[in-house]
């Protein structure tokens, strides 16, 4: 049985939705409470990292490979970069294009909404590849280095 | 107030203390998130719930990371000594940095009187110009955006040298490089005796 005991992983399988639901919380009412994109995808992070080390890591490549990682990472980066050049179709970089409702409502500020959400699906899939590429890629590394360590 | 301020500080600075002199790389990786803990309490008390939430959620992930690839290293104990060299050279950089610092920060506003030139205009104008109502993410993401998109340029460039210097894919022993390059054979392929030679003549062909 790969992963960790029983009792971690029924515990993880109930608190996983709340981790996520309150990273997604975070990141959607980034520009209303404290929080933002930033804190929002290292939440998220987290619960995949905490899938990884309850399930084993057959069950979190299953859900997000490290090819997959990398794409969201940089689709998150190209999405902010492309929001701050159609700021360029009626003015300058990163001008607050969209319209704005009344404050204090979820769709109160334009851009920053859009923004948030890039910047959490980017540094949710770059930590999360950060994680792999340390823990499970390591491995190799390191028995690279007990071998030429032998000879 | 002004004591749990000074508590937490001495909490933060015995605690990089531990993690500098710690033998074991696991202690001296857990002590190090005192630290960020330490500080993560004194942003709250301050009156910075943003970088508070980060700092802890950052804090986290990064001891997870580190405890994580520590314990599936095998070498985790430091045996070997320091010299006296570095620890002079390292003690004299210290004692200048605290002189020029020293000289820097009489320049600087006290603490708990901020200058409020731009921060005057952005408390009282953020709200109606960009719509967020959390001014940090305000001035973050709509003001210095530019700024943003420059953490996120960092974060990618860091994520992509971590990804080509550690990938598994496409490295391999030295032996076996050697090999393809030049195109010697290796030890196992070389006949042990003439005998075997005689016997099987292909082995000749095969060098």
């Amino acid at each position: 049985m790969e992963g960790m005991t029983f009792i971690v992983k029924t515990i993880s399988r109930l608190l996983i939705a709340v981790i996520f639901s309150f990273g997604i919380y975070i990141t959607v009412y980034g520009h209303l409470t404290p929080g933002g994109g930033f804190a929002g995808g290292i939440m998220l992070a987290c619960g995949l990292i905490l899938l990884t080390l309850a399930f084993g890591k057959k069950t979190a490549l299953g859900k997000l490979s490290d090819f997959w990682a990398s794409l969201l990472d940089n689709l998150g980066a190209f999405t902010f970069w492309s929001i701050a050049m159609l700021g360029y179709m009626s003015g300058y970089f990163f001008l607050n294009f969209l319209e704005k409702s009344a404050p204090f409502q979820i769709l109160s500020s334009g851009t920053v909404l859009l923004n948030n959400l890039a910047i959490a699906i980017k540094v949710f899939a770059s930590i999360f590849a950060v994680f792999l590429t340390l823990t499970i890629f390591g491995r190799f590394v390191s028995s690279l280095i007990s071998t030429e360590d032998e000879e | 107030m002004l004591f749990l301020f000074y508590t937490l500080i001495v909490f933060c600075i015995i605690g990089s203390i531990i993690a500098i002199e710690a033998r074991n790389i696991l202690a001296s990786v857990i002590s190090a998130g005192v630290v960020g803990m330490g500080l993560s309490i004194l942003f709250l008390f301050l009156g910075a719930p943003d970088i508070a939430i980060t700092q802890v959620v950052v804090e986290i992930i990064v001891l997870i990371i580190l405890i994580r690839s520590t314990v599936s290293l095998d070498n985790t104990a430091i045996t070997k000594h320091r010299d006296t060299f570095a620890i002079l050279s390292s003690l004299i950089f210290f004692g200048l940095f605290l002189v020029f610092a020293f000289m820097a920060f009489q320049g600087l506003p006290k603490f708990g009187e901020p200058l409020m030139r731009v921060s005057s205009q952005y408390l009282q104008n953020s709200v109606a110009e960009t719509g967020a109502s959390n001014i940090v993410m305000g001035i973050l993401l709509d003001y210095r955006a530019y700024d943003t998109l420059g953490e996120a340029t960092v974060i990618f460039t860091a994520i992509l040298s971590a990804f080509v210097v550690l990938r598994a894919k496409g490295k391999k022993k030295k032996e076996e490089r050697d090999k393809i390059r030049v195109g010697i054979p290796g030890k196992d392929d070389l006949p042990e005796t003439l005998a075997e030679i005689d016997e099987e003549g292909e082995t000749i062909s095969k060098i």
